[in-house]
């Protein structure tokens, strides 16, 4: 079975992008995907953290790229879901430490035994991006309902278009919807019409995701947050599933918009 | 945006962040800032004017969009070729 490579990245740091990817490597391991995640910002790892398994790790990616291990060694199996796998960045080096080409070879190998393979890529638009998307079949910008995260996220997408890594998909993150209804806070359409591109997921903001990770067990399996909804949603939307945007304001308008922005109407 | 935000006019601040970021994005997106277009704007009057007389005042340009792909829009008014007159003296 070879896996589907998707990449995460958003352009601003601080978006939600190790969230997201950690999120939805649990809700697709949670439906009997098998899933690998690769943290691909070295020297500022995080996703170890937010999957609850830094007290596991041995060895890193960049152990994999020179040598020191084989790849097997450097998968740490998730705690609860046996599916899940997380190979994590090196904290002790920085992003000149792995070339895309060291990526692409590492991906390769993961192909043929993983359904997916997520890359949680760094901020910034240098190397560590670079590298994130080298081997990605699919790419999702997560971005914020500001102005600074939608104009990165902007010149991101740019970027991916051409580099023939696109049509990106985007992931609107921590989106609030008092704030929307009150004209405070860019709306989806807003910032759809801003960007042009295919929407996978609006996640609305949740407290329960900042209690998610102080407890390092993320949201996704949290049954009642809307944000682990949400996030579950996008991970049957990877899978190919047609699944309605979720309900932001329990009040039709809004819902009909997004649908009709996704052209699900 | 509260109630006398609306009362007084004030524009909802979503309102005014979407306006910033569609200008912002035209600029990031083509890599030409207000000064490069100027100095568009000024040879493509020269070079138009060298074939045909136009309004160089009315001239407008600007940059257009549809979905992620730009326009470079100008609207440059001809001027009537005026015929001629011979003057008698």
């Amino acid at each position: 079975m070879p896996a589907k490579v998707i990449t995460l990245t958003s352009g601003k740091g601080g978006v939600g992008k190790t969230t997201a990817t950690a999120n939805l490597a649990v809700a697709l391991a949670a439906e009997k995907s098998k899933v690998v995640c690769i943290d691909g910002d070295i020297g500022l790892r995080n996703l170890d953290v937010i999957l609850g398994l830094e007290n596991r790790i041995v060895y890193d990616l960049v152990d994999v790229v020179e040598g020191r291990c084989r790849l097997k060694q450097a998968m740490i199996r998730d705690k609860k879901l046996p599916d899940l796998y997380l190979i994590p960045a090196a904290q002790t080096r920085d992003k000149n430490a792995i070339s895309a080409s060291d990526m692409m070879r590492v991906v390769k190998d993961l192909r043929s035994d993983f359904d997916f393979v997520l890359i949680d890529s760094p901020a910034g638009i240098e190397r560590g991006f670079r590298n994130a998307i080298a081997a990605a079949d699919r790419v999702l910008v997560v971005t914020n309902p500001e102005v600074s995260a939608v104009r990165d996220a902007d010149r991101v997408i740019g970027i991916l278009e051409s580099e023939e890594k696109g049509p990106a998909s985007l992931i609107l993150n921590r989106l609030n919807p008092a704030l929307v209804k009150s004209k405070d806070m860019l709306s989806p359409e807003d910032v759809l019409d801003l960007l042009a591109v295919e929407l996978i997921g609006i996640v609305p903001e949740d407290e329960n995701v900042v209690i998610a990770s102080n407890r390092g067990a993320p949201v996704a399996y949290d049954a009642k947050s809307r944000a682990g909804q949400a996030f579950r949603n996008i991970a049957k939307r990877l899978k190919g599933e047609t699944v309605p945007f979720l309900d932001l304001e329990s009040q039709g308008s809004l819902w009909e918009r997004i649908q009709r922005l996704a052209g699900r109407k | 945006m509260g109630f006398f935000d609306r009362l007084f006019g004030k524009k909802a601040s979503a309102d005014s962040a979407k306006e910033r970021l569609q200008l912002v994005l035209i600029h990031d997106r083509t890599d030409l800032t207000p000064a490069e277009l100027d100095s568009l704007r000024d040879d493509l009057i020269a070079a138009i004017s060298r074939h045909v007389e136009i309004d160089a005042k009315a001239m407008q340009i600007g940059v257009e969009h549809d979905g992620r792909s730009q326009r470079l829009v100008a609207d440059i008014p001809l001027k009537s070729a005026r015929r001629k007159t011979r003057r008698s003296k």
